[in-house]
Parts: C-alpha cells; sequence; structure tokens
C-alpha cells in the first residue's frame, strides 16, 4: 500500500527533475532582471516589468501554446535550436523545464526584486570604500544579503513548477516518461476509469511533497536569517 | 596636505567649498548639522560627485574635473568611518575587519592583530554585529577603516550614535590612534568637547561654505566665528602644559602664556601638553583685584572687543590676558563697570568649571605658546 508503483515513481522523478532545473535555468535570469528593476532605471522599464507579469494574468494554456509557436519545430526559436545545436524542446521534458520556469518567473523576481531593494546601499557603499569593486561588492555584500528573498523566489518557482499543469499540457503534451509531471499524471489518471484510487495517491503524495518543500525552506531561510545576524 | 575645491547644488542648498588643511594631523569639520559636513566627507570618499573641483590628497589626485579625474571610491584609498558604523551583519568581527585588506601575509596578520589590540577587541573577533553595543561597533567600524591602510582616515560622527558613557569609552581610543598610528583624520563633529579634545586644525563649515581654516585655538578665539562655534558654547582654548599637581587639594597648575591656571587634578605628568577649554559664561569681570573670593583664577588682562548680543541681555568680551579669552557678563554688568576696549579688567575663573570635558591632549608636538591674539 505505502510502496509507489513504477508508474508513481517514474512521475515523482519526473517532477522533481523539472523543477529542479526549472529553478536552476530560471535563476541567473530572475537575479538579473530582479537586480535591472531594482537598481537601473531605463527606457521600457514598465514594459518589461509588465511582461514578466503576463504569466501570472493569462491563463496559462495561452502560455502554452505562445512557447509551442515559439519552440516548435517550425517556430523562431525552436528552428535556430534544431538546426545549430539539434536541441529539439517541443514534446521533451526540457520543454517542460521552460514552460514551468515561464510560469514561475514572476514570482522568482519579485521575490528577489523585494530582497534587493531592503538591501542596506549604505553597506554597499561602505564595502566600495574598503577597496571593493562593483562586482566584489555584489558577490560580497549585496548577494549575501539578498540569500532569504533569493530562497524564497526558488521556493516559488520550485512549487510552481511542481503544480504547473495547463501550460505544460500545450506546450509538451503528457507523454509518460518525458512530459507527464506529478500533475499531468493525476489528470490522466482522473479521465481513467477505476483510476480514483490511484488519483487519491497522486493527490497524497503531492501533498506531502509539497509540504516536505515548504518545511525545507523554512529550515533553510531560518538558517539564512540567523546567519545574515537580522 | 589635504587639497579641497569642490562644488555641487542639491536643490536649495548648495556646497562650494575651498580649502587646504596639513593632513599630517587630526583635521575637524566642524559645524552645525546641516551646513553639508557629511557631504563634503563623501565627496573625499568618492560617494558623491561635485559638479566641479579638485581633491587632492598627500598629492595623490582623487578627483579633478578639469582633468577628467574621478577616482571610484575603492581606488581612493581613504578609510571611512560612519556614524552609524555599517558593520556588515552577515560576517563576523574578524570577516568585517578583513574584509578590506589588501594582503594576507604575516606583516598583513602582526597589523591585524596590532591594531585589533590598540582598539581592545579581542574578544569580540568571532561574535557576529548584532551581538555588539554601540560602542564595540563603533571600535570594529574604526579597525575596519584602519587595516584597509588607507592614505586618511574619514570619520563622519562616529560617536553621534552613542551615549555619553560609550563616547567616553571611545574617545581614549581615537586619541591613541591619532597619537600612535600617526594617521592623518578628517574628523566630522558639531560637538565641541569632541573638537578641543581631538583636534589640531579646524575646518569651520557654515551652509555649505568654509567660513574659517586654522589651528583650534585660533579658529576658537575669533569672536566673529561666535555665531558659528556656537552661542551657549562659545568660549576659548587654551594651550596650556602642566606644571605640578597639589595632591593635599586635589588640584594641577597649568602654565600658559598669561601665567597659571588651577584646575581640578588632571592624570598627566608635568610637561605634559593639554587644551583648555574655557566657556565664556564661566568668567566673571572685576574692575580691581577681588579680595575674599573663592575663585582661584584671577588674571589681569585688558579688554580687545566687545561684542553684542542680539538679544541685548549679554554682551561678549575678547580680553587678552596673555592668551586669548573671552568673557560673557550681563548688559547691565557692561553698563555698570563701563567696560570698554583697552580697558585693563581682572578675568575670574573657577577652577570647577574646568570639567574633563573642557580637556583636550594636543595631538602633535605642534604648540603655539606665542598665542598673542595675532588671529583677531
Amino acid at each position: 500500500m505505502l510502496a509507489l508503483t513504477p508508474l508513481e515513481i517514474e512521475a515523482l522523478a519526473l517532477s522533481l527533475r523539472v523543477a529542479f532545473w526549472c529553478v536552476v535555468v530560471s535563476l541567473p535570469f530572475g537575479v538579473a532582471l530582479a537586480w535591472l528593476l531594482a537598481r537601473r532605471d531605463f527606457i521600457g522599464k514598465h514594459l518589461v516589468n509588465g511582461l514578466i507579469h503576463v504569466p501570472l494574468v493569462i491563463p496559462p494554456v495561452a502560455v502554452g501554446y505562445i512557447l509551442l509557436l515559439l519552440f516548435g519545430r517550425r517556430g523562431p526559436l525552436g528552428g535556430f535550436l534544431a538546426h545549430a545545436f539539434g536541441i529539439t524542446i517541443a514534446f521533451t521534458w526540457k520543454g517542460a523545464v521552460i514552460a514551468s520556469a515561464v510560469m514561475g518567473f514572476p514570482l522568482l523576481v519579485r521575490a528577489i526584486r523585494l530582497s534587493l531593494e531592503a538591501v542596506d546601499r549604505r553597506l554597499e557603499a561602505a564595502a566600495r570604500t574598503l577597496g571593493a569593486g562593483p562586482l566584489r561588492v555584489f558577490l560580497t555584500v549585496t548577494l549575501p544579503l539578498t540569500l532569504p528573498g533569493l530562497l524564497t523566489g526558488a521556493l516559488l518557482a520550485f512549487a510552481r513548477s511542481l503544480g504547473e499543469f495547463g501550460a505544460t499540457i500545450t506546450f509538451v503534451s503528457s507523454i509518460p516518461g518525458e512530459t507527464r509531471t506529478l500533475p499531468l499524471a493525476l489528470y490522466a489518471l482522473s479521465q481513467t476509469p477505476d483510476g480514483e484510487a490511484g488519483a487519491l495517491r497522486l493527490v497524497i503524495l503531492s501533498f506531502l511533497l509539497a509540504m516536505a518543500a515548504i518545511v525545507a525552506s523554512e529550515f533553510l531561510a531560518r538558517r539564512v536569517q540567523d546567519r545574515l545576524g537580522a | 596636505m589635504l587639497e579641497v575645491r569642490a562644488r555641487r547644488s542639491f536643490g536649495a542648498f548648495s556646497l562650494d567649498v575651498d580649502f587646504a588643511a596639513e593632513a599630517g594631523r587630526l583635521i575637524a569639520l566642524f559645524g552645525r548639522s546641516g551646513a553639508g559636513k557629511t557631504l563634503l566627507v563623501n565627496m573625499l570618499a568618492g560617494l558623491v560627485r561635485p559638479s566641479a573641483g579638485r581633491i587632492a590628497v598627500g598629492g595623490h589626485v582623487l578627483f579633478d574635473s578639469a582633468a577628467g579625474i574621478d577616482l571610484p571610491p575603492e581606488r581612493r584609498r581613504l578609510g571611512y568611518v560612519f556614524q552609524e558604523g555599517r558593520l556588515f551583519p552577515h560576517f563576523s568581527v574578524r570577516g568585517n575587519l578583513a574584509y578590506g585588506m589588501r594582503r594576507r601575509d604575516a606583516a598583513a596578520r602582526r597589523e591585524f592583530d596590532h591594531i585589533v589590540a590598540l582598539l581592545g577587541i579581542e574578544a569580540l573577533l568571532e561574535r557576529r554585529p548584532r551581538d555588539l553595543s554601540g560602542g564595540e561597533k563603533q571600535r570594529v567600524a574604526i579597525g575596519r577603516a584602519l587595516l584597509a591602510a588607507p592614505r586618511l582616515i574619514l570619520m563622519d560622527e562616529p560617536l553621534a550614535a552613542l551615549d555619553a558613557a560609550r563616547k567616553a569609552e571611545i574617545l581614549p581610543y581615537i586619541e591613541r590612534l591619532r597619537d600612535e598610528l600617526a594617521i592623518p583624520t578628517v574628523y566630522v563633529s558639531h560637538a565641541m568637547e569632541e573638537i578641543v579634545r581631538l583636534a589640531d586644525t579646524v575646518v569651520l563649515i557654515s551652509n555649505g561654505r568654509v567660513s574659517a581654516v586654522g589651528p583650534l585655538e585660533e579658529v576658537m578665539s575669533r569672536l566673529d566665528l561666535r555665531p558659528l562655534t556656537g552661542r551657549y558654547e562659545a568660549g576659548a582654548v587654551l594651550a596650556t602644559t602642566v606644571e605640578s599637581h597639589d595632591d593635599a587639594d586635589g588640584l594641577s597648575a597649568l602654565r600658559f602664556p598669561g601665567g597659571r591656571l588651577l584646575v581640578p587634578r588632571v592624570e598627566l605628568p608635568p610637561g605634559a601638553r593639554l587644551r583648555v577649554r574655557i566657556r565664556a559664561r564661566d568668567v566673571s569681570i572685576a574692575l580691581a583685584p577681588p579680595k575674599n573670593v573663592s575663585i582661584l583664577n584671577i588674571f589681569k588682562g585688558t579688554i580687545l572687543e566687545t561684542g553684542e548680543d542680539s538679544g541685548g541681555a549679554q554682551v561678549d568680551l575678547l580680553l587678552d590676558i596673555g592668551a586669548p579669552l573671552w568673557a560673557r557678563v550681563t548688559a547691565r554688568s557692561f553698563r555698570e563697570l563701563a567696560l570698554t576696549p583697552g580697558a585693563p579688567v581682572y578675568a575670574l575663573i573657577k577652577a570647577v568649571a574646568i570639567d574633563r570635558h573642557s580637556l583636550g591632549r594636543a595631538g602633535q608636538p605642534r604648540f603655539r605658546d606665542d598665542s598673542d591674539g595675532s588671529a583677531i
């Protein structure tokens, strides 16, 4: 009863893999954009800010469809990647990573941006007077002090990826072992006769996974906060 | 040598300064809150850019708008001690101290140990800034700035955020830095007692302009600067040397060009140089040598100048008793005694009015024994 079936293990492993890479891929972009939005004034700043938040407000299916148009075999990006590097995104787990990265991006950027804005810039000025150039200041003062926001943002993106459904199914479909993550497997089971028991098990599994992620992040956040001396 | 010429406007406020001061000693930037002192220090550090001007420290040009030079803060090598300390919360005290160190060799370690010992922070090294008291934080901040091997140390009201007890705790350390490390220091303050205790040279800043530059004793005895040096605080600074102690009565005798000044016992050996600030309101005037009074210090002198007080109830007098001295009397006494410039008078100074806040040790062996009022 407690042992997971091979199918459940497959979906769980895939979900974790997608969520992990989603965070890894979006974090550098998230930090860069959050920094731009928090620290720089440039033309089109409002537009960029608005674009980032689009996935929060339009239907996920629409996002999935746009990604399909962009990354499909004949799409501008998909065609380029296939020709230049032989990489296929559509209908692969990599596509699932992109779909959930786009959906979680607003949450990630927002958390990091708030944290960056809370960094005491007088500390950065102090570091400069001690001989540190802008890059060293960023790496040794700004980034460590942004760590709570980075953690929060990463957790939100991770969780968002675990729950991602609409954009994923539209963009990369629901291929067992390739793109069928937990929510997609759950949906598939719920559409199958006699699938109720299996679906319920996946619901419980999703719940436990989410709880584990939250507890782990709370623990980490507390340790970070402690280290920062806040 | 510190050379500063800088201009910049911020809305209604404008800073426009031009001065040079010998950087071999402690230079105080003195002025009221909002006079532009912190802005000026930030310009020295490279944190605020003047719209035009030139800044050089010991021959190194840090900023020169005409030549297009504007070194970033990290290349100016000026140690900056901020009012609020600004320790990095995510580093230990040791990490904070080491942040600006350029080298990690044996000599650098010795330097580290030396400064840590000098500031008395050995026991704090593994602590976090949040676990330090206000005074400890400032000591660590001073150490951090020193260990970056600066050409000049900037201290922006480092004691302003501390209570009186913490101030008294830090001041001796700053004196030791000045005397033992001999790193040129620019010290910003609006507190007269800190200036008297620490400064050799004073740059008086008012409303974004430099009102006076010169040795402490000179700037403080100028009657025309009285509105800037502060009304309540107004007073003269005497350069003295410790002559002898009277342990039975708990008094010390200080020698200055006007004679001997008796003050409550100071813990300095005879021969030590000491600056004494005598507030104008602690000096009384008599036309004849008074008898049977409790006042120990009576000096014969003449009135050099009289200053009207805007309120009209009090008058400030600049006296020459062998050194410049200020006295503040009521307008009634002024009238009844018919005090005019040139009149011979006796100045009465209560010994007990001179407390330790009025005393300062001169930093450098640069002492004006010929204070003859030439500054006026």
